[in-house]
């Protein structure tokens, strides 16, 4: 019974929440339809950690759904790249539920509570196997899975706001079109070589030279991926989503949903078009780079004219994930590395940040803008603290998560692009505390309105923002191993030549 | 259109071989054309058509939007339980050989029911959005 359990792993981490969702959906008291969830996104994390142990003893894992063997049937593959998404993810996504708990009742009626959770659970098995998957149609279904989920999760805000009824419909038809451009890209992959394993391809592309239908092949999926990434012009469709959505779904969205398509980015830039190095390092140079250079500032200043809190947020995701593209575009080991590590570290940050604001709506009861947050730090110094500890993290001070990531992506800079991109790395970052210290100077030195004051926040809230909050501090004192786990997978991808 | 007695009476000598074709297309499916996907479709078309001529009351009546939640959820779960059930069995995820005496009933009888699975599931879907965009009231808003 254990072989079976063990033998299954990588498929167990897809199907699981998949089957769940099922039965979370049909389940009507919104308390265990929290606690099935609760328990399988523990499940899902525990797994990921086996799944883990397993990588680091046998470095890649490869798994033939229905006994079909690759390139012929679908192929899981768990390796030293995919499995840090797949910690993110899952980590993530039980912190985000544990954080929900009484925030979803507050926001949401009490029938759709567990249509919620279900979309949830889906949302997650989604992602989850967008990473884990081997087979470039299959990954198409996935991120169909885990858009559609979202944006019905996005959806579900409509009780506060309508606006996310627009917000969804936004994310709907951008995302349809970034999904269709990927599965144009794999069709004219599919007529070149003649299959849809993504290890196959690469060796497929090996052997031919290179030609139009590869090079639009190419465009197609990169463009259809960044699209889902929210890489520089095509991230419109996000900071409206995340505003939006129910405040517990910006958490679980904002950490994790962007992040499984980086991954994807990476894997088919250093991956699966390795034998065509010259297209994909033109595209780095040419096209990657200067975008993730506009998104990190333009996400920046957006962000500080912004005065709704959650959208504030969400422009400093664009930016957060220009720096990720921006280290995968210079295209060494190193800054492989450094996106990876900044991957992982802005999953912490950004959840933190978010399940701060949605504690402080919570108690406050309304949306949280600039002028709501007014004298607020001294109502709730937990929540206050976690906020500016989260907060700096995001600045990249020394000691914190955000500092390490920006270490390791200014080193790589510095050694293979020169001083300027490092000095806009610099200068983006101290924008960023341009935005940061309105928020924190809002909060602690400003008055506290009258009505805040009987404000007593609960444990069940803030357990696990601390959780997240400590995180954020000890991957910054004690980073050994997102760091070593990330030049794994940067070592795996880019091979031993550069 | 409730009142138009030739609708009402073809959809009432229609309902039942729409059905049954849909049924015929889905169980045909290992050997010709057809399959879960389009008999969901075939097998949702007569209800939906039930649903227009009699009204949506009198459908939902026919197939009450729960139960319709609840073979929705139930036909993917049948497609997830195979694969789980052949993993029980210590082979891979939807390895149907195992289901069988040998290789060739275990295939058959694999896809015949995960083939049904997606036909319960497609239908109930499309029944249940013609349900919510048919019921949908404009200022009442949620």
């Amino acid at each position: 019974m254990i072989d079976i359990f063990i033998n299954n792993l990588p498929i167990l981490i897809v199907t699981v929440p998949l089957m769940m969702s099922l039965f979370v959906v049909l389940v009507t008291n919104s308390y265990l339809s929290f606690l099935l969830t609760l328990a399988t996104t523990f499940i899902t994390f525990l797994i990921a950690i086996l799944l883990y142990q397993e990588v680091q003893s046998y470095s890649s894992i490869s798994y033939a759904l229905g006994n079909w063997l690759p390139p012929l049937g679908i192929e899981y593959i768990i390796d030293h790249v995919s499995i840090i998404p797949i910690i993110i993810i899952s980590g993530i996504g039980f912190l985000a539920t544990l954080f929900a708990y009484k925030i979803m009742p507050s926001e949401l009626s009490d029938s759709s509570i567990s249509k919620t959770y279900g979309l949830w659970l889906l949302a997650i098995s989604g992602l989850i196997g967008l990473v884990t998957t081997g087979d470039a149609f299959n990954l198409f279904v996935f991120l169909e899975i885990s858009s559609l989920a979202s944006v019905a999760l996005v959806a579900m805000g409509a009780k506060q706001d309508r606006q996310a009824l627009i917000a969804a419909y936004n994310y709907l038809i951008i995302g349809a079109v970034g999904a269709t451009f990927y599965v144009i890209g794999v069709g004219l992959i599919y007529a070149i070589t003649g299959t849809l394993n993504l290890a196959d391809i690469t060796s497929k592309l090996a052997l031919m030279e290179d030609n139009r239908a590869l090079i639009a092949g190419f465009g197609f999926m990169v463009v259809g991926i960044m699209v889902k990434a929210a890489v520089f012009p095509l991230h419109i469709w996000l900071p409206r989503a995340y505003a939006y959505a129910p405040s517990a779904v910006s958490i679980l969205l904002a950490a994790t949903a962007t992040k499984a398509s980086l991954y994807i980015l990476a894997r088919i830039l250093f991956s699966v078009f390795l034998p065509s190095e010259n297209i994909v390092s033109f595209t780095l140079t040419y096209i990657i780079l200067p975008l993730s250079v506009f998104a990190m500032f333009g996400g920046t200043i957006m962000a500080i004219y912004e005065k709704d809190i959650k959208r504030l947020l969400a422009h400093s995701s664009i930016a957060q994930i220009g720096y990720i593209t921006l280290a995968f575009s210079i295209g060494t080991k190193s800054s492989v590395a450094a996106g990876f590590i900044h991957m992982s570290n802005h999953a912490l940050i950004k959840g933190g940040l978010f399940m701060a604001i949605t504690s402080i709506s919570y108690y406050i009861q309304k949306r949280v803008t600039i002028e709501n947050l007014s004298g607020l730090g001294k109502a709730m110094p937990i929540t206050f603290c976690c906020f500016i500890i989260c907060s700096l993290s995001l600045a990249g001070l020394p000691l914190t998560a955000g500092f390490i990531s920006k270490l390791y992506l200014i080193k790589s800079a510095i050694s293979s692009e020169g001083l300027w991109l490092s000095f806009m790395i610099l200068f983006s970052s101290a924008l960023s505390l341009i935005y940061l210290w309105k928020m924190i100077e809002t909060l602690w030195l400003s008055p506290l309105n009258k009505k805040d004051i009987k404000i007593k926040e609960k444990p069940v809230i803030y357990s696990s923002l601390l959780l997240i909050t400590f995180l954020n501090i000890y991957f910054g004192l004690d980073a050994s191993l997102i760091v070593n786990s990330s030049f794994n997978a940067s070592n795996l991808l880019l091979g031993i030549n550069k | 259109m409730y009142k138009n007695p030739i609708l009402r009476v073809c959809t009432k000598i229609l309902f039942a071989p729409i059905i049954l074709f849909g049924l015929y297309v889905q169980f045909h499916g290992d050997y010709g054309p057809g399959g879960g996907f389009q008999a969901g479709v075939i097998v949702a078309s007569a209800f939906i058509l039930y649903s227009i001529v009699f009204g949506l009351n009198e459908g939902q009546k026919l197939l009450p939007p729960k139960v319709n939640l609840v073979l929705l959820a139930f036909g993917a779960f049948l497609y997830g339980a195979v694969g789980f059930i052949t993993m029980l069995m210590g082979e891979p995820f939807l390895s149907y050989n195992v289901l069988g005496e040998n290789y060739q009933a275990g295939q058959h009888l694999g896809i015949l029911i995960i083939e049904f699975g997606v036909g319960l599931t497609v239908c109930n879907v499309m029944i249940a959005l013609f349900n919510s965009f048919s019921g949908y009231q404009p200022n009442q808003g949620s």
